[in-house]
């Protein structure tokens, strides 16, 4: 499945009063493509969004629509169109109106506004609530008109700057599903800025993974979540121990004063290196027939495992069970070779 | 950047417009000539002249004195009054609230001969305390209306609270409520004074037997060709307001809450 | 405790009722009789006062009035939306200091600023002479209706500015991008989310504007040169010089109910854009 490229950033950086915002990014998105951009506040994401719907001018690099150079398009002539993070909905105009509004400025016809308009109610399961006032619509309500808002115009492109961020947690995901859909069903690209990384997990195709205005991982959800590339990602994506270690040579690694078998090739001889092992891939042991030892320092009951703190050596492994044991006890950890992800000791990443 | 221009000479010539008039009254403040189109030198005598003026220190007198007694009064009883009917029933409250608007939607004009009629036929001599009266009708309504909105925001549990844990409806209100609206009563405070300084058509009305303030005074000399000392008073105003806003300003990020 | 504290409002609820309520009652009353106000026994009703209206010289004077309001609210309108349109789209730490700026001189007396602008305008006043001084005609603006004008918009511009900026600082930045987004350019943004959403403001700058301005005597007095009366010097007349309080209580109440119809029009206008903001389009 070969698809084509929609937008490209090259070299896109942006700084205001030499504080860069966004530093020097390059990133490729394709048609069809859900993508989200995900990183902590202040990563950049936001603005690079902005750069790409035309709110904010790029200080260097380009970016390109379909092949184009659009740096210098304004907002109101790029086939982009934009949800919102709190909605921006015309308080002024009914639901009806709001959602003409961009059909309105293109002069399409009142018969076709009108079905293009019925058509998005239907998509956004509000039919029937055209003469409402937005004013009295509930929070998910008035999501979903930004969401026909924007979609009525046919972009090829849709940003979604936090969309959901305002709505209550069992919303959110009844939302998340919903986007999912939207967007198989009208078969744009999505691109979808937040700071949820079980949001941009569950929904993406492509998650990049940003921080400090830098790029720091760009992969599908199982990749991005399995093999992060450096000590931010696994710290970002889920719960992670993370440890420092040597790799000797391909698929040996030592941290914890022993050496392992892993998974991992490719490193130069005695390279130090971070080693990820998530939470919920420890296994608790007696003692006697595991890879590492170590004492029970608390645990928490977290619906559906446990998870327990393990001190072993000078390091505190996290470990996700169902498997209790109380606090005290000496236990057993062990893990095998697929569950150690081996990365690139970061430069500069653990800021 | 064209449109940067554009705005810039704008703003410079509405900001001329608005500043030239103060500007030439200041400049004439320091005019050795009475005239108002000739330049005699400069002087600082009209500063003098302005102190010993009988006129201009007895208007000026009144002036603050009615601004100071019915701002105070007008805060009183309207923050008073604000409470009271902030916890009346809707139709109470919405016949109050219209009849108390009464003052602020009327042209001044009306109000001031309104009242006029009032004290004229109930035999009063008009002066001072008409004329004072007639400031705290005026004031109150503002009051109410800056401590109103202060007393709606306050959380209705906060009343009920303290006298939950033991203080007297007197007590309450002292240190439980009063001290929750005091923004809306500074701010309807300042408002009452400004306008009261400001005022001259329900002033004029309202006053006699020799009391006047500083803008009938103006008025009444603008008739018969005004002393240069005005100008000279023009200025120092001028000075007080810019010092005064300019401290309001600093102390507090919401200044514009006081600017009415 | 509720029960109890809106006592509190009663004492005020007398005050009302002596200094607001029964002074328009009066003034009501004697806009309906004829005879000697000093002597209550010779009162009695007539519509006489009211029927003074459609003589033409009084009636020159209210058209006069409304004519040179509406004229004044208008310029400030054109002047003053740019100005609050500027300062809410300056930069927030500039913002307060032009609003406070622009502010200043409405702190100083009303008449001073009247009577700075006969010092300017005055046949021998400040302009003339300037203009004299590099060779120009001079100018016979005051006293006359174009100095009544000025004095209006000079002295109520602020009252145009305030509301208005009030609301369009209001207004999300991400509003404004919504509609960039959709395909509006800035103009059609100006139009169609701009402007709508200031018309409350719009609408109390103008009654803030049109009040004052419609029952003004002393702008009118000082800058019209006593030629240029309007109903507000009309009204002042009949109370200070004539001493016909019929005829004056007459002005006043029509003066007030002509004022409440502009402010029912005005909030019309205010209450329909509420719902239909595309007839506008």
């Amino acid at each position: 499945m070969l698809r084509r490229n929609i937008i490209e950033l090259r070299n896109l950086t942006k700084s205001y009063n030499d504080t860069v915002v966004v530093d020097a990014i390059n990133l490729l998105i394709r048609e069809n493509e859900f993508i989200t951009l995900l990183g902590p506040s202040g990563c950049g994401k936001t603005t690079t969004l902005r750069m790409i719907g035309g709110f904010e001018d790029p200080n260097d690099g380009d970016i390109f629509f379909e092949g184009t150079r659009i740096n210098n398009v304004p907002p109101y002539k790029r086939n982009i169109n934009t949800v919102f993070q709190k909605y921006a909905l015309f308080t002024h105009m009914n639901v009806y109106e709001n959602i003409a509004f961009g059909l309105r400025i293109k002069k399409v016809p009142n018969d076709e506004m009108k079905k293009r308009v019925q058509r998005m109610l239907k998509l956004v399961d509000l039919e029937g609530f055209e003469k409402r006032h937005v004013d009295s619509l509930s929070g998910g309500q008035q999501q979903r008109v930004a969401i026909a808002r924007a979609l009525v115009n046919e972009p090829k492109v849709l940003l979604l700057d936090e969309p959901l961020g305002a709505l209550d947690l069992k919303l959110r995901k009844e939302m998340q599903i919903e986007l999912m859909d939207m967007q198989k069903n009208v078969g744009i690209t999505f691109i979808y800025v937040t700071h949820d990384q079980e949001e941009a997990l569950t929904m993406s195709d492509t998650v990049v993974v940003m921080n400090n205005g830098v790029i720091q991982q760009v992969g599908s959800p199982v990749d991005i979540y399995n093999e992060p590339e450096n000590r931010f990602v696994a710290d970002f994506i889920g719960e992670s121990n993370i440890l420092e270690g040597i790799m000797h040579e391909d698929f040996l690694v030592s941290f914890s004063g022993r050496k392992f078998r892993c998974v991992d090739k490719g490193f130069s001889k005695d390279e130090p290196v971070d080693v990820v092992i998530r939470p919920e891939d420890i296994d608790v042991t007696s003692p006697e027939d595991a890879d590492l030892q170590g004492v029970v320092s608390s645990v928490v009951f977290k619906g559906v495992h446990y998870e327990m703190l393990v001190e072993s050596g000078d390091f505190e492994y996290m470990i996700q069970s169902t498997d209790m044991q109380p606090v005290g006890a000496g236990i057993g950890l062990k893990f095998g070779p697929e569950d150690i992800h081996v990365m690139k000791r970061g430069s500069d990443n653990e800021k | 950047m064209v449109g940067k221009i554009i705005k810039r000479t704008y703003m410079g010539l509405i900001f001329l417009f608005l500043y030239m008039p103060i500007l030439v009254l200041i400049v004439f403040s320091f005019n050795e000539s009475k005239s108002r189109g000739h330049w005699g030198g400069f002087t600082l005598k009209w500063y003098g002249e302005l102190f010993r003026d009988p006129d201009i220190t007895k208007a000026l007198y009144y002036t603050f004195l009615v601004a100071f007694l019915s701002s105070l009064i007008a805060t009183v009883i309207g923050t008073i009054s604000a409470i009271g009917i902030h916890n009346m029933g809707l139709l109470g409250k919405k016949v109050i609230l219209n009849v108390n608007y009464l003052p602020v939607l009327n042209p001044d004009i009306v109000t001031g001969v309104a009242l006029m009629t009032l004290f004229i036929s109930m035999n009063m001599r008009l002066g001072f305390t008409t004329m004072l009266i007639s400031h705290v009708v005026f004031n109150i309504p503002y009051v109410i209306l800056s401590v109103l909105p202060k007393l709606r925001q306050m959380n209705r549990h906060m009343a009920e609270a303290a006298l939950d844990l033991g203080a007297t409806p007197f007590y309450a209100m002292r240190k439980v409520i009063i001290p929750e609206i005091m923004p809306g009563v500074i701010t309807g405070a300042l408002m009452a004074f400004t306008l009261s300084v400001d005022d001259f058509v329900i002033s004029f009305f309202n006053t006699g037997s020799g009391v006047t303030n500083l803008s009938i005074i103006i008025f009444s000399m603008a008739r018969r060709g005004i002393k240069p000392s005005i100008n000279a008073l023009s200025t120092l105003m001028l000075i007080t307001v810019v010092i005064l806003l300019l401290i309001i300003n600093k102390r507090s990020t919401k200044g514009d809450e006081l600017i009415p | 405790m509720k029960n109890k504290s809106k006592y509190l409002a009663y004492p005020y609820v007398i005050w009302m009722a002596i200094f607001i309520v029964i002074p328009l009652v009066l003034v009501l009353y004697y806009s309906f009789t004829s005879g000697n106000i000093h002597d209550p026994g010779s009162l009695k009703f007539s519509v006489e006062s009211y029927g003074k209206f459609f003589d033409s010289l009084y009636l020159n004077i209210i058209i006069k009035s409304f004519w040179l309001a509406f004229l004044s609210t208008v310029l400030c309108l054109l002047f003053g939306y740019p100005v609050a349109f500027i300062i809410s789209r300056a930069k927030m730490k500039h913002r307060g200091l032009l609003l406070l700026f622009f502010l200043v001189p409405i702190w100083m007396n009303f008449l001073l600023r009247t009577y700075a602008w006969m010092a300017i305008l005055s046949p021998n006043g400040f302009l003339n002479r300037v203009l004299e001084m590099i060779g120009l005609p001079t100018l016979a603006i005051m006293p006359g209706q174009k100095a009544v004008v000025l004095g209006m918009v000079y002295n109520f511009l602020p009252f145009m500015v305030l509301p208005i900026y009030t609301v369009l600082a209001k207004i999300d930045k991400n509003v404004l991008e919504a509609a960039m987004d959709l395909g509006a350019n800035g103009l059609i943004t100006f139009v169609r989310v701009i402007l709508p959403q200031t018309i409350p403001g719009i609408v109390s700058g103008v009654t803030m504007v049109f009040m004052p301005a419609v029952s003004t005597f002393v702008i009118s007095r000082l800058l019209g040169g006593g030629k240029e009366l309007l109903i507000g010097n009309l009204i002042e007349q009949q109370f200070t010089v004539h001493r016909d309080w019929h005829f004056g209580s007459a002005l006043s109440i029509i003066l007030m109910v002509m004022i409440l119809i502009s402010m029912a029009v005005m909030s019309k206008v205010d209450a329909g854009n509420e719902q239909g903001g595309a007839a506008l389009w």
